[in-house]
């Protein structure tokens, strides 16, 4: 556990980088964790992605799939892994604000 | 006020881990069992930024040709760890795995408890590895001994491959036989 200010917030992140109250979480935050991901700019499109990943968590406790999240985010695969290069799976849980996620698919 | 000097910066690392950056699997076996291992290690291998290829060879072609996708069974004859009604169950006798149907109905059981974990049709599966950046290849070999054409195969198979040419895509990486 560590506690970092961002937006001059003080914010809890697990040892893996990632937030551990997903409610701490605003936009401006997400800009920051963003940018330490190599991403220079949310668009429109990222918080689609992470607004439905930070819906699926507060509903069901763990990140979508990344199956689900382009079925129902309406971002297809290709898209998605243009917008979080690298790896769409951990970076946009972390960007996101919520827990890494725990599926495998 | 300046906010930067407000702002925190993320933590390093202790050590630099070694992470792995790419690997290659190859999938030599047609069924149920045989294809979706390496469908799932590929496709969790792009989740996490890994670079992934897949070879497909012998009857793990299968998974690639148009049409035959989503026709992969589960064997549930010389299937020894083969048990009903699920995987605390009665071990399935050999000569009742020979039942017409068995196979069918075990596939259509394993495909339900799949779908309830997000886990994609073989054709769905393929198609979204591609998507996510991962590159699928045929074996020359068997697709000559099958009497295959490029036709064959969906378009996410991007190319037949000689042993030569998967061993050079490998380079630099892991390669992993399934």
């Amino acid at each position: 556990m560590a506690i970092r200010t961002i937006a001059n917030k003080a914010l809890d992140f697990d040892a893996e980088g990632f937030m551990t109250n997903f409610k701490d979480w605003d936009v401006e935050i997400a800009k920051t964790l963003a940018a330490e991901e190599g991403i220079a700019t949310l668009t429109d499109r990222h918080l689609t992605v992470l607004n439905f990943m930070r819906r699926e968590f507060e509903t069901k406790g763990d990140g979508p799939s990344i199956r689900r999240l382009t079925k129902e985010s309406g971002v297809p695969t290709k898209e998605l892994y243009e917008l979080f290069p690298g790896g769409p799976a951990k970076k946009a849980a972390r960007i996101a604000g919520i827990k890494k996620p725990h599926g495998c698919i | 006020m300046n906010t930067a000097s407000l702002e925190s910066p993320a933590p390093k690392p202790a050590r630099e881990k070694e992470r792995i950056k790419k690997v290659s699997i190859v999938v030599s076996k047609g069924s149920l069992d045989g294809v979706y291992p390496g469908l799932i290690m590929a496709n969790g291998a792009r989740m996490d930024g890994i670079e992934a290829n897949l070879f497909f060879t012998f009857f793990g072609l299968y998974a690639v040709m148009n049409g035959y996708q989503d026709k992969i069974q589960i064997s549930t004859v010389g299937n020894a760890a083969m048990r009903v009604p699920g995987a605390k169950g009665f071990r399935l006798p050999t000569l009742l795995g020979l039942l017409p149907g068995m196979s069918a109905f075990a596939t259509s059981m394993m495909k339900k408890e799949m779908e309830r974990l997000d886990i994609p049709p073989v054709s769905e599966f393929v198609q979204m590895i591609s998507d996510a950046g991962g590159h699928l290849y045929a074996c020359k070999a068997t697709v000559d001994m099958f009497h295959l054409a490029p036709g064959d195969f969906v378009p996410a198979m991007e190319r037949v491959l000689t042993v030569g040419d998967f061993y050079e895509l490998a380079a630099g990486g892991e390669i992993i036989f399934t």
